[in-house]
């Protein structure tokens, strides 16, 4: 397809290049390339297939009119802290030292990017010539972390990141990260993204995700940026043989939400579980794309994704599934399942499979509905009433989900909200 | 108790209550028996209200307030419970706090406090042993993979916790064997005082072997054609509906 190209990335670029630092930690050949994309393919538009339900070209070109890249500074984060976690904090897509917490135990280590050499495994996941966030992401990446957990370290303490931004006007945030798990090492890994203040906010975030082999990563994104906040947010994920890759999703607000979770399997036996969780209001568009790529034989996959839209908002499930000819054996299961509470809501969903092998077990279910009217009369004829009948049903869908967040902290904290926002 | 009087009620247009007219007092059982398509579940669900039925006529009133101006809930909490002919699974909602957000909404309805959890534990476990319901049901979601009998079975179960004035048995016999069917006439027995009142509607008299009706009234073509005392109940097992409805069917015509 011939996308049309719009000078949305050049003007943005010309707003954020004059405060970006310089990306040393990245060769400049893959900089240039980066450049060489953005000035070829542009922002995409609704044009672009993978960008047909979020057209972020029209987003940007709309609401980020006046870029000024003022950021607020933070001071404190203590009542975003879970009881149970350590806490890393990523201000205005920086590293923040200060912030976060000392970490003493042995087997990590963490580096802020602008610590790294040019020849870093920065940016050997993510494919400047895949898509215009990564390259734009890429350019002019702000100083974000490297976290390795190091060979044989299994984390008894899970590591909650959180990403808090706060701006005077309009602003744009490329933030970035490596989380490295070597061989046999084991991590739970909260990240929550956050946007306060009163400014609009646009976070272009990047993470490349590496588990080596016997590995073993727990992932929960919680993304509550309010009507203030307007997110891509893109996992690169790399899974070696017997690696085990988890990642649950939530995403109770934001004005736009694009997630584009791409997984690969690289190693025998290895397995990723991917969640999701939505519920959208307003005009809020939240958009949740994955793409599970089995490349060898014998891995299993599974993603089990829910959404609610109520008012005018819109909810996309766009899941696609990988299996190439030497994947033999593979187990691939996909589930979007949606509720709708409003007439003017709309959900989309899309499963793709392609599979190149022929020796494979891959299934994907959809459905989209209104809430189970039978059930609500059962609970009103009880005694319960509307509001609280719904918020149940609500809830009790919602919870297969949130029950997959592994840190009891954050599934109550989620849980919570979650009861709140319905 | 209630007081139905001339309900008409109709489904899309088409109208399957013809003129109910039924009077229930407190301490008392009435039995409404009739063929399939009578009109049976409608009245039921148009007691507990369901929105689906349109009431095109009549009047019930319950306890001195017009019941068909309240809300489903406010009908639970004015004291009618339906018991379900088709009890619904609801996933994820567990047995336990459906039926504790029940009870304090209602206590809620009334200006009471919310139960306290002994309180309410105690109450759990007492009428759990009413209708022998495993205790790991009343952890599970709401009638999620229950068998037939169990779901019927948690109806009466529900019943007991939420101690109605008034309750409806939809067809509770129906599909549950004669151990099952014993329990839950147990059940209602044991709940029966004199300030309450139950409905029972049923397609068979063997029901009402166990639950030993007051009256009995015949149900056919949207309204009561006959009513009488349990000897009712026999006649019709005896004879079957046939000949009500060649009764009634030339007098219709």
């Amino acid at each position: 397809m011939v996308e049309a190209k719009t000078n949305t990335a050049q003007i943005l670029i010309d707003k954020i290049s004059a405060k970006a630092a310089k990306v040393n930690y990245i060769k400049d050949e893959t900089l240039t390339n980066a450049l060489m994309y953005l000035e070829t393919k542009g922002i995409p538009t609704n044009k672009h297939e993978d960008y047909k339900y979020c057209n972020l070209d029209a987003v940007i070109k709309k609401e980020f009119k006046n870029i000024e890249q003022k950021f607020s500074s933070i001071s404190n984060i203590n009542e975003y802290k879970l009881a149970d976690a350590i806490t890393l904090v990523v201000a205005n897509g920086e590293f923040s030292e200060e912030l976060s917490d000392k970490i003493i135990l042995k087997g990590i280590s963490l580096s802020k990017l602008s610590s790294l050499k040019s020849n870093s495994s920065v940016g050997t996941l993510a494919d400047v010539n895949s898509d215009a966030f990564i390259a734009l992401n890429t350019a002019f990446s702000s100083d974000g972390f490297y976290l390795k957990i190091e060979k044989g370290n299994a984390l008894q303490i899970p590591i909650h990141i959180l990403y808090i931004s706060t701006a005077d006007s309009e602003a744009f945030v490329n933030t970035r990260n490596v989380i490295e798990l070597e061989e046999n090492a084991e991590a739970t890994i909260i990240e929550e993204q956050l946007v306060i203040g009163s400014s609009k906010i646009f976070t272009n975030y990047l993470s490349e995700k590496i588990v080596a082999q016997n590995a073993k990563l727990n992932c929960s994104t919680f993304q509550n940026e309010g009507d203030k906040g307007y997110s891509i947010n893109t996992n690169q994920v790399n899974v070696q043989r017997y690696g085990h890759y988890n990642h649950t999703t939530v995403t109770l607000s934001g004005q736009v939400v694009r997630n584009n979770h791409n997984v690969v399997l690289l190693g025998e036996n290895c397995e990723a579980h991917l969640n999701g969780l939505f519920s959208a209001k307003g005009t809020q568009l939240i958009d949740n794309h994955t793409l599970v790529d089995h490349q060898v034989p014998n891995c299993e996959s599974n993603e089990l994704y829910k959404g609610i839209a109520n008012d005018k908002s819109t909810g996309v499930f766009n899941g696609k599934i990988f299996v190439r000819k030497d994947a033999q054996k593979t187990n691939a299961y996909q589930s979007s399942k949606n509720i709708l509470l409003s007439d003017d809501a709309t959900i989309d969903t899309k499963p793709q499979l392609e599979i190149y092998a022929n020796d494979v077990k891959c299934s994907h279910g959809t459905s989209t509905g209104k809430i189970d009217e039978e059930a609500l009369f059962y609970l009103n004829a009880r005694g319960i009433g509307k509001e609280s009948a719904k918020k149940m049903l609500l809830s009790s869908f919602a919870q297969e989900v949130i029950n997959k967040i592994e840190v009891e902290s954050l599934r109550d904290k989620v849980t919570q909200l979650f009861e709140n926002n319905i | 108790m209630i007081s139905i009087k001339n309900l008409h009620a109709s489904v899309d247009g088409k109208e399957i209550l013809k003129g109910i007219n039924l009077e229930v007092k407190a301490g008392e059982v009435h039995a409404i028996m009739g063929p399939n398509g009578s009109g049976k579940s409608t009245l039921s669900s148009v007691l507990a209200g369901r929105t689906d039925y349109e009431v095109t006529a009549g009047e019930v009133i319950f306890n001195g307030k017009d019941l068909l101006d309240m809300e489903a809930e406010d009908r639970a909490r004015e004291g009618l419970f339906l018991a379900f002919q088709y009890p619904i699974e609801i996933p994820g909602v567990s047995n336990v706090n459906f039926l504790k957000t029940a009870l304090n909404e209602i206590r809620e309805y009334k200006g009471e406090e919310p139960i306290a959890a002994k309180d309410f534990l105690a109450l759990l476990k007492e009428k759990q042993k009413l209708v022998e319901l495993d205790g790991k049901l009343a952890n599970r979601s709401v009638n999620e993979g229950f068998s037939g009998g169990e779901k019927k079975r948690n109806e009466i179960f529900q019943m007991a916790m939420l101690n109605p004035k008034l309750a409806i048995l939809d067809e509770t016999d129906s599909g549950l064997d004669i151990d099952a069917l014993k329990i839950v006439a147990n059940g209602v027995n044991t709940l029966k005082t004199k300030e309450n009142a139950f409905i029972v509607i049923t397609h068979y008299q063997r029901l009402l072997d166990y639950i030993v009706p007051d009256f009995v009234h015949i149900l056919y073509n949207g309204k009561i054609v006959k009513s009488g005392t349990k000897e009712l109940a026999l006649e019709l097992e005896a004879k079957g509906y046939d000949e009500i409805k060649k009764q009634f069917e030339t007098i219709e015509s």
